[in-house]
């Protein structure tokens, strides 16, 4: 081995270090016994191996009921938004009328207005729906995406129209050109607009924060970011938290995140 | 072509788009151009129970922002945030794809993941462990800094260090998205590029210098301008790591922002930090256009 090669990989170990560590620390730290990881120097491996944090969090505390409202609001978001998305994306790729490049541009333009802009009225828009503190009130904003609309609009574009005009020979409506045969050929697009939904729901903090101000309706980093303030001095209890809130994301990610990756250069693929 | 009558042409896409859009029109910009209006009145918690409470003030709440020092000091630790967060970003995540990107490599997929992981994971969630790891008295970083002789440094407690501390975990947590994208970027430079730079006898230095760099300007005017505007709506970080102290040291516009707004209902003056907000982003897309342009008539 070369003198390049060994520093070559010294480097990259030591950069891979830096960025496993804290989560080697916080699992660890999850199963060390109350005050452990309060200790100075900080140990890497727990002394001995303990569930009691986590089994804290499940009986004594609410994190089942979080749990349940982060994965009830991601997987219905990312369903409805995959539907509604792939409809919009469709339209903008494979029909023609008049005005479709103004509109799309439109769209395109207002992805550069902040998410924040919209939340003030949208809270009175929630609150005169009576949907604060609703799972609704957190879907329905998330629904449509801009992005969404992009990604797919520009896979589907890529798909021959010669497979659309000679299923409309056949006599197949709009409607079934769009179920049965463009989902079906895009369904890596779909994979990975879902992945990015999914993940980006699941993380998501601000609008959570602001529309879901009862306990039981809490999202995992609502929940998290509330308990960081209550249970500061419980090391081990919040690192089992965050244990619990990061892992569904990673196991997700691990799973698929060739579609992941590769949404990012699609995405980043500019007109 | 046959000319399809009207009812045809519009049917479809009508159908097709109008769930989408008309979420859109009413979830997004129907709340843009409320929140436009809002930022002209004195919308508050009393107008929060009846909205005739709120009157139009004009550009008060604009003239008062400017005249706030809390909204100065917002506005100077979000600067400072993005303007040594996002070059730092950059240089770390064009680093590490030039290392990964690099022929010697083994195991390139794996160190890409590990580098990666930072990126998918929960924000709050990574921010409390982090809080942990920056503790004066037993956490990770004055540990590994007391190895080297450094002395305890209270990083989230000392007004001097708390927005350095939550720039390193910026950039700890987004550089692998910009790496990803910097690496795509590599793989499209045409490798001719470097075989006659060789052939001319140009070092390694020489040829980053004179083709990687270049070549790579597009991808990196790209990188910059959503590091950029992801890196001005720095919100999760302070208000779960420091609630914006020790004393405003790092308290951001949209942190600024979410207090006003949801903690004293004082709306109006919410809405036009928004604005504010949106105005600065908008200039920074607008430059960034220019620059595209620039580099890709190159």
């Amino acid at each position: 081995m070369s003198a390049n090669k060994i520093l070559i990989h010294v480097l990259a170990v030591t950069v891979a270090l830096m960025t496993l560590i804290p989560f080697v620390w916080m699992v660890s730290a999850s199963f060390m016994q109350q005050g452990e990881a309060n200790q100075f120097p900080p140990r890497l491996i727990p002394e001995s191996f303990s569930l009691e944090h986590y089994l804290r969090l499940f009986i004594s505390m609410n994190i089942v009921r979080y749990f349940l409202n982060s994965l009830i609001l991601s997987a219905s978001i990312t369903g409805l938004s995959l539907l509604v998305n792939s409809m919009a994306g469709f339209a903008f790729a494979k029909f023609h009328f008049p005005g479709k490049e103004s509109l799309f541009k439109l769209l395109l333009a207002a992805m550069i207005i902040p998410a924040q802009v919209t939340m003030l009225p949208l809270f009175l828009m929630m609150n005169q729906l009576g949907l604060i503190n609703s799972y609704l009130g957190v879907i329905i904003p998330g629904m449509a995406s801009i992005f969404g609309i992009f990604l797919i609009r520009q896979y589907i574009s890529s798909l021959p129209d010669s497979l659309i005009e000679a299923a409309r020979l056949d006599g197949a409506s709009d409607f079934q050109i769009y179920w049965k045969i463009v989902l079906p050929l895009a369904k890596p697009i779909l994979v990975t607009l879902g992945l990015f939904t999914f993940m980006g729901t699941w993380n998501d903090f601000m609008w959570p924060l602001i529309i879901m101000t009862r306990e039981n309706m809490y999202t995992l980093p609502v929940a998290m970011a509330n308990l960081s303030g209550e249970h500061a001095q419980d090391t081990e209890l919040m690192m089992a938290g965050a244990v619990i809130t990061v892992l569904p994301v990673i196991i997700v990610f691990l799973a698929l995140q060739r579609f992941y990756i590769e949404g990012i250069m699609l995405g980043s693929v500019k007109e | 072509m046959k000319t399809k009558p009207f009812f045809k042409v519009w049917m479809s896409p009508t159908l097709f788009l109008a769930p989408a859009l008309s979420l859109i029109a009413v979830f997004f910009f129907i709340p843009v151009v409320a929140s436009f209006l809002m930022s002209f009145t004195d919308f508050d918690i009393y107008s929060l129970a009846d909205s005739s409470n709120a009157r139009f003030v004009g550009l008060e709440n604009y003239k008062n922002l400017l005249s706030d020092p809390l909204f100065w000091k917002a506005m100077r630790n979000t600067l400072y945030f993005v303007f040594i967060g996002v070059p730092l970003s950059l240089i770390f995540s064009l680093a590490t794809a030039l290392l990964l990107n690099s022929k010697l490599i083994r195991f390139m997929s794996l160190f890409r993941l590990a580098y990666f992981l930072p990126v998918v994971t929960t924000l709050v969630a990574v921010a409390v462990v982090w809080r942990y790891i920056y503790h004066p008295s037993f956490g990770l970083v004055n540990y590994l800094l007391s190895l080297i002789g450094v002395g305890t440094v209270d990083w989230l407690g000392n007004p001097k260090w708390a927005m350095p501390a939550l720039i390193l975990m910026a950039v700890w947590k987004n550089f692998g998205y910009n790496m990803i994208i910097f690496i795509a970027g590599l793989q499209n430079i045409p490798p001719e590029l470097y075989e006659s730079a060789r052939i001319d006898g140009a070092g390694k230095w020489q040829e980053f210098l004179h083709i990687t760099l270049p070549m790579l300007m597009p991808t990196t005017v790209f990188v910059s301008i959503i590091t950029i505007i992801g890196y001005f709506q720095l919100f999760a970080e302070p208000y779960v790591m420091t609630q914006g102290g020790p004393m405003n040291a790092t308290l951001s516009i949209v942190l600024l922002m979410y207090q006003e707004g949801f903690r004293w209902w004082r709306m109006g003056y919410s809405a036009s930090l928004a604005f504010v907000l949106f105005l600065i982003l908008f200039m920074a897309t607008l430059v960034q256009l220019r620059l595209q342009k620039h580099y890709s008539g190159v």
